[in-house]
């Protein structure tokens, strides 16, 4: 319940500690060789696939599931849903280290870190959608971890400064949504410019709207499997109000999920009719686009309603990962697999090791700095100085 | 003239007609599918 019930001394040289270990040197070794050899050196990236894994899963998709801050706090704030009170801080959390990985990602692809500021004062290239993902990212990144460092100054006893922050919950909760809203479109929004390259079937002019609903579900099934991972793990960390909330959280959030998946089923389905690309279906990418459709759509949607419907927990959690992965494997699709899909095999993209090394890396960190924070901050407990301060 | 020359007209036609019939379907299978997920408890 408090930071004091931590149940023994465990040892340092847990399971956890020595993957984390092991993975976080190889990641330093391969971070040296990128920044020392280039690109060439680390991956398989080539003038026809300029965009691979680093931007396809850790930024397309990195953004997309640090979306339950936006979710979460616009639930409880605007629409005023008080109830899901308990999730906003884990939830701000995730979206802040989601973030915060995802600009950590985006050196590792852009090259020259010291360079990143350069759209907001060199060079603005304001007609570029990238520059508008790019305004967007960083400063919902500083809205983010202002609405995060509550936490900190409570644990940190910096009561005037936590007091300042709280005032601001509304006006960043408006800015973070229309933030979101904005370049979880734009990330969309980037493919509509290579109709040629992108299969027609993932291609759509509705692809901003596509990615922002996506990246609602994506928020709403983050929630659900980052707070089941939560109680699994950091149970002796929860407080009363957070254990009491954590079922009601489940299934609003499951109704929630399941609602929009089945109306991004419907416009997806609309997208397929106004192109006229029913004939695709046929094909080999037609299968593959219904697999997709059909087992990481319609299936999570009424997995979702049934478990709902019948007040099944286990089954809530476990659609929750079956939705994460149909997120997943749509940003694969988008950036990777139906993209270029007109090139011969030998000319197709796939990751060097090293490249799902550095992924792999990267999440490690954001693991690692969520269980530090988890562990010593008042994220999944009320800190007893500001019990019902909300 | 054996062959039918098809139009961007016809072709406009043709797709949004499908689309527009979609809908019907769409928004009556929408609200039939709250009411199972939200019949219980609306609050």
């Amino acid at each position: 319940m408090s930071e004091e019930t931590i149940p023994g001394r465990k040892s340092f040289f847990s399971l956890f500690n020595i993957c984390a270990g092991i993975i976080v040197v190889i990641g330093l070794y391969i971070t040296y060789l990128r920044f020392t050899g280039g690109l060439g050196a680390v991956t398989n990236l080539s003038d026809y696939n300029p965009w691979g894994i680093w931007i396809g899963f850790d930024l397309l998709v990195g953004v997309a599931l640090a979306a339950g801050g936006f979710v979460t706090s616009a639930a409880v704030y605007i629409f005023g849903m008080k109830r899901y009170h308990s999730a906003v801080r884990p939830a701000i959390l995730t979206g802040f280290l989601g973030y915060a990985i995802v600009v950590l990602a985006l050196n590792y692809d852009v090259g020259r870190p010291w360079r990143l500021p350069y759209p907001f004062i060199i060079q603005q290239g304001t007609t570029s959608v990238l520059f508008e993902v790019a305004a967007c990212v960083a400063l919902y990144l500083t809205v983010l971890f202002i609405e995060f460092s509550s936490a900190p100054l409570e644990w940190l006893g910096l009561k005037r400064a936590r007091d300042i922050v709280i005032k601001l919950t509304m006006v960043l909760t408006i800015l973070g949504v229309i933030l979101s809203t904005m370049h979880q479109s734009s990330l969309g929004a980037l493919f509509l410019i290579a109709p040629s390259k992108l299969h027609p079937l993932w291609y759509s002019p509705f692809l901003p709207v596509y990615f922002f609903i996506t990246s609602i579900i994506a928020g709403l099934s983050m929630v659900i499997f980052e707070s089941t991972l939560s109680y699994r793990f950091f149970k002796h960390k929860m407080d009363e109000i957070h254990m009491q909330e954590k079922n009601d959280i489940t299934l609003g959030f499951g109704k929630a999920a399941s609602f929009v998946l089945a109306g991004y089923f419907i416009i997806k389905i609309f997208g397929l009719s106004s192109s006229n690309n029913w004939h695709y279906l046929k094909t080999d990418y037609g299968i593959w686009y219904l697999v997709e459709l059909l087992g990481f759509v319609a299936l999570p949607s009424f997995l979702y309603a049934i478990g709902v419907r019948v007040k099944s927990l286990n089954l809530i959690k476990w659609t929750s990962v079956l939705a994460i992965l149909g997120i997943i494997l749509n940003r694969f699709n988008v950036c990777l697999i139906a993209f270029n899909w007109h090139l011969p095999s030998s000319e197709r993209y796939f990751p060097h090791w090293m490249e799902i090394g550095i992924s792999v890396f990267i999440v490690t960190v954001g693991l690692i700095a969520f269980r530090f924070i988890v562990t010593r901050m008042p994220i999944l407990y009320e800190h007893p100085d500001y019990k019902d301060a909300h | 003239m054996d062959g039918v020359f098809y139009t961007l007209h016809d072709f406009m036609i043709h797709t949004e007609s499908i689309t527009y019939l979609l809908i019907i379907p769409a928004l009556l299978g929408i609200t039939v599918f709250w009411r199972l997920i939200a019949g219980k408890d609306d609050n």
